[in-house]
């Protein structure tokens, strides 16, 4: 017994979250990394705590908090509601929203990195050759940025494909909208369904594996060459 | 010379502990299924004060004890929500041949957390445009889920209904979606929503005629390892004594005989 279009469309779902997910990852987390990187303020500690908090959380509790506050009593849901969007829970958009927060530390921290290991010198340089301050971030940072763009695609996508708890208590098992690979795994495990459990885990295994590789292999920042 | 009689005290305490505990309190795990786990509670009290038994409860979907259950998990009696996982584990040879028993009759409920949404009929399923998510247990897990299915089934909406579906693991996080509104209404267990004088606590419910579901029946089976253990047994005498049946029947389920 192999997988059934039920698995396939659950494959494709959790690829499109997990895609989604990290460009819009990416489009919010490089200004937040840009400003951490930089800042002096008094906020940066707090900020820089609230950003990394889902990564030491459980997801039970980023789970429990958007149903609560993504319900019809909820902050959030009053407002989604007010806007005529309706309730969050148990759709693709509120799954998709769950999993930025969810991811937000894989993606701010590894360019926050490469923001400061940039350091001042680069941009002084620029700003010296008339390139305004936005000049100088496209055409100088976010080049020599690069690894930690790379470093936090690959870590946002491979976090998302992961999530589980949180899906599992604001996702309500819908298929095709919020029935992704990780709970179909479970309910596999749960009906006994050993063959399609194993065809979809050894399939997530050996992604995983290969996301690490090609990570380790194409990033020059977690090459020994390039740190000397 | 201190020393040497608090070791002394310390011994024979521990001698006599050692002996009471071979002499009576057995510690068993219990399995329940979800919807049963407000009346089990109570039973289980009321079972540690007469036995002096510890009884840890876990509370889940059936379909997950069973599947623990076939993979060694240290339980030493299932309730189940069902009739056929208790033969099922029976004729596996993971529970002891003839020890099921009907302890409770499910009764299914169409519930809303919110007056005046259900209807005395349920005619409000028929109103496609009123509600956007309706919540059921995994069918495929959770005997009450399957009820659900079968009773929209049976009324004929299923298909124009199933992209409202949202699916809880267990019937306890179904009543938790309902309960937070984040599903407008749902199908649970009648002893989820009955309050102590036996009305519907709050909301409002449709009590879905069985008619239009397998009759929910559900099974207590004594587990392989729980064969060896007084505490296993009693527990399940007790579950049939007038005690308990009084709970079962407060919280709306049906009984044998």
């Amino acid at each position: 017994m192999t997988l059934g279009p039920g698995d396939w469309s659950t494959i494709r779902l959790t690829l499109e979250l997990a895609g989604l997910t990290t460009v819009l990852l990416l489009l919010i987390g490089t200004p937040i990394a840009w400003w951490l990187a930089r800042t002096d303020s008094v906020l940066k500690r707090p900020i820089s705590a609230m950003v990394t908090l889902p990564m030491v959380l459980p997801p039970t509790v980023l789970g429990f908090y958007l149903l609560v506050a993504m319900g019809p009593q909820g902050p959030v849901g009053q407002l989604t509601q007010a806007l005529g969007i309706g309730l969050l829970p148990f759709t693709f958009a509120g799954l998709v929203i769950a999993s930025i927060l969810y991811s937000l530390p894989f993606a701010v921290q590894p360019i926050q990195q490469a923001f400061e290991a940039i350091g001042e010198r680069p941009l002084e340089v620029a700003a010296t050759l008339r390139a305004s301050p936005l000049d100088a971030f496209f055409t100088v940072a976010l080049p020599l940025a690069r690894p930690g763009f790379i470093t936090a695609a690959v870590m946002s996508f491979a976090h998302t494909i992961g999530e589980f708890g949180v899906v599992l208590m604001i996702g309500g098992n819908i298929p095709d909208k919020t029935r992704v690979m990780s709970v179909q795994i479970y309910d596999h495990v749960e009906a006994l369904e050993f063959a399609q459990a194993h065809w979809l885990a050894g399939g997530l295994l050996l992604f995983s594996f290969c996301v690490l590789l090609l990570l380790y292999r194409f990033n020059p920042m977690t090459s020994r060459k390039a740190a000397n | 010379m201190n020393t040497k009689r608090t070791l002394e005290k310390l011994c024979i305490a521990t001698a006599l502990l050692l002996l009471t505990g071979m002499v009576q309190a057995d510690e068993i795990s219990v399995a329940v299924a979800a919807n049963f786990t407000e009346p089990m509670k109570k039973i289980t009290a009321e079972f540690e004060k007469t036995s002096g038994h510890k009884v840890a409860l876990s509370f889940g979907s059936t379909g997950k004890f069973y599947a623990q259950v076939k993979a060694g998990a240290p339980f030493e009696v299932l309730l189940a929500a069902d009739d056929e996982t208790p033969i099922k584990l029976e004729q596996e040879g993971l529970a002891v041949k003839d020890s099921h028993f009907t302890y409770a009759i499910g009764k299914l409920v169409l519930w809303s957390a919110q007056e005046g949404v259900v209807d005395n009929n349920g005619d409000l399923l028929k109103k496609r445009g009123s509600f956007e998510h309706i919540a059921l247990a995994n069918p495929k897990l959770a005997p009450y889920g399957a009820a659900g299915v079968q009773t929209l089934q049976a009324l004929g909406i299923y298909d124009s209904l199933a992209p409202k579906i949202v699916q809880g693991e267990n019937i306890a996080q179904t009543y938790q979606f309902i309960v937070t509104g984040n599903a407008l209404l749902g199908f649970v267990a009648l002893s989820q929503v009955i309050g102590e004088d036996g009305k519907i606590k709050s909301g409002s419910a449709w009590i879905v005629p069985e008619k239009y579901y397998t009759p929910l029946r559900q099974d207590a089976v004594l587990l392989e390892k729980g064969k060896d253990k007084a505490a296993s047994v009693e527990l399940l005498k007790f579950l049939k004594a007038p005690y308990a049946a009084r709970i079962i029947q407060a919280y709306g389920y049906g009984m044998d005989k």
